[in-house]
């Protein structure tokens, strides 16, 4: 079994698809360490994430995913959370 | 004659006193709107007994902060644009090394400020109260100014750690706007969308085509830049027709591949500068946007913003490198090979420049001036200055001036102009490593760091120390930790190695 995804209080067994919202903050956190991206804010409003991040995140996730996000959904909403984030992903194909 | 940036103002105000001349998204003035206040503020600035000496304004960009600099100018000073998102011991440094006495700001910045600032404090909300404007306390300041007296001055990166403060002077100014306005024909028509910060001298453009040819600034909120199609949006919502912008942006929008699904409707002009722009991306705006202009500015901040300028005008293949063109109008090019000659066509030399815009040196810095700004070793008559650029270069056949990088550590990341020393001084001032070198990966545009130290960094302890003493953009982005450091034969760290460690394609 693999470990409890952080980001929620269940214990999943096949696990890539419930992993998805963590995975997303390793990503966030790598890119800006001195951040805690668990917390319930608006990463874009909070300053967490300025332009030069937001494209870093977007190639990361591109490379990452092998996705290849439309430039039309890189919208301030789209960023704000790592919910939202999941939500694009998912848009985007990603399981 | 015009010998004052000010003039600028006057002029417009008489002919268009209520156009609008700036637009904040949140507010907007018209000129005679920003005359008025300007010269209110000025009042306050003058009642402190300073003339020709530095006034920092320390403020977020917009409406209030153009209206602080055309006040200081009006009082008979200079104005040093500060960096709200740099490190509090940065900002401080550059007060010092100004000897500071008065700064500006605003509400909302007041107790930061003042919690390191000690000298005198202007709020621009005092001067809104203060309706009388004392024109003739303003007449008598201005003639003791000349075109030779200090305009602004900008604070660039300093390899030693501390950022060094270009005074640019009026003449400077009046001489490269003049330029800009006839070369690009620009009128009270345009419609400007200003991306480059205030404390970085491309926005010098953005300014004074505003105040010089009554172009009404729009200054765009820079997350607009962190999503293009919020950014085209704007464009088109506020009728935008002349960018002048770092190559990053427009990189970015074509990477997105945004303009086959979003054009914007009215732009006509799109200037860039501060780095190599690569065809690929220029290549993709002149696809999509085929009846615009399109202009590659090249200049340091010591020459007032651009020296030489490429109108596009034929056709590159994506690989091939864009020409820097022509020196502006009153503006002189040198290249000089390292016996000092002038450098024949297709051979690399420094790039050297000379004319009126050349800045006046660092401010309350003789010696770093002195090494930079020499005699032109080409005139062995009399005195005549110019400034060498530290960037290689060469003449093409066709007399342009072809960039080909830089001759020490000072690297172009995002736009922003860095020396890698200064970011070297933040790690080691971290006290988290014993030694380190960073080196810049073109390539991937990432600033690489590698260090020594007992144990493996926790980056996020690190960036948090580091983000104390440099801005964001100059923190390194790669870590890679070193037993032992390679050396060239003389001792030193051998940046060369490093580089090819990281598979760096060197130029």
């Amino acid at each position: 079994m693999k470990p409890a995804c952080k980001s929620c209080t269940k214990e999943h067994e096949k696990t890539n698809y419930l992993h998805m919202k963590q995975q997303i903050i390793e990503i966030l956190t790598e890119l800006r360490p001195e951040f805690d991206f668990t917390q319930d804010v608006d990463f874009i409003e909070a300053g967490m994430l300025d332009s030069f991040d937001v494209i870093m995140l977007v190639n990361t996730l591109d490379e990452k995913l092998g996705i290849s996000i439309d430039g039309m959904d890189v919208v301030p909403e789209n960023f704000s959370s790592a919910e939202k984030i999941e939500a694009l992903l998912k848009k985007n194909g990603v399981k | 004659m015009q010998i004052n940036v000010t003039e600028y103002l006057d002029r417009t105000v008489q002919l268009f006193p209520n156009k609008t001349a700036i637009d904040d998204i949140h507010k907007s003035l018209t000129f005679s709107q920003v005359k008025k206040q300007a010269q209110a503020l000025a009042g306050l600035i003058i009642e402190q007994g300073l003339l020709n000496k530095p006034v920092a304004v320390y403020m977020q960009k917009g409406c209030d902060m153009v209206v602080s600099f055309a006040a200081i100018n009006y009082s008979g000073n200079f104005y040093v644009p500060v960096d709200l998102k740099s490190p509090e011991s940065r900002i401080k440094n550059t007060f010092d090394s100004l000897y500071s006495k008065v700064v500006i700001t605003n509400k909302a910045n007041h107790d930061k400020l003042k919690s390191f600032f000690k000298g005198r404090i202007i709020l621009i909300e005092d001067a809104e109260q203060h309706s009388s404007v004392r024109e003739d306390l303003i007449q008598k300041q201005l003639e003791q100014v000349i075109d030779t007296d200090p305009v602004y001055s900008i604070f660039t990166s300093g390899s030693t750690g501390n950022p060094k403060g270009v005074v640019i002077s009026h003449r400077g100014v009046i001489d490269y706007i003049d330029w800009a306005i006839s070369t690009f024909n620009i009128n009270e028509k345009a419609i400007i969308a200003n991306q480059a910060p205030f404390y970085f001298d491309n926005s010098t453009l953005d300014l004074y085509l505003m105040f010089g040819a009554g172009a009404t600034l729009v200054i765009v909120p820079e997350e607009h830049y962190a999503f293009p199609a919020k950014l085209i949006d704007l464009l088109n919502e506020k009728k935008i027709n002349f960018v002048f912008w770092v190559p990053f942006v427009l990189i970015n929008v074509a990477n997105y591949k945004l303009l086959e699904q979003k054009k914007p409707e009215y732009l006509e002009k799109i200037l860039f500068a501060g780095e190599v722009m690569p065809n690929k991306h220029l290549n993709y705006w002149r696809k999509n946007l085929p009846d615009c202009l399109y202009a590659n500015l090249y200049g340091p901040t010591e020459i007032t913003v651009d020296s030489t300028y490429y109108i596009v005008d034929r056709e590159f293949s994506d690989e091939e490198p864009l020409p820097i063109g022509k020196p502006c109008r009153n503006s002189g090019i040198l290249i000089l090979t390292d016996d000092n000659r002038a450098g024949k066509v297709n051979e690399m030399g420094e790039l050297c420049v000379r004319g009126s815009s050349l800045a006046m040196g660092y401010y309350n810095d003789f010696e770093k001036t002195a090494k930079a700004f020499v005699q032109n070793p080409l005139n062995i008559h009399y005195p005549e200055m110019i400034y060498r650029t530290g960037d290689t270069a060469y003449w093409n056949e066709r007399g342009e001036v072809m960039y080909v990088g830089r001759k020490d550590f000072q690297i172009k990341h995002n736009g922003y102009r860095i020396e890698l020393g200064e970011i070297e001084n933040a790690v080691l001032g971290t006290e988290l490593v014993d030694v380190t070198c960073v080196v810049y990966d073109s390539a991937n545009k990432e600033i690489v760091m590698f260090y020594q130290a007992a144990d493996e960094l926790s980056i996020g302890e690190f960036r948090k120390k580091i983000l104390l003493f440099i801005p964001k953009y100059m923190v390194p982005t790669k870590y890679h930790r070193l037993e032992k450091f390679p050396l060239s034969a003389n001792g030193k760290i051998d940046r060369l190695k490093l580089a090819e460690m990281i598979d760096i394609v060197k130029r």
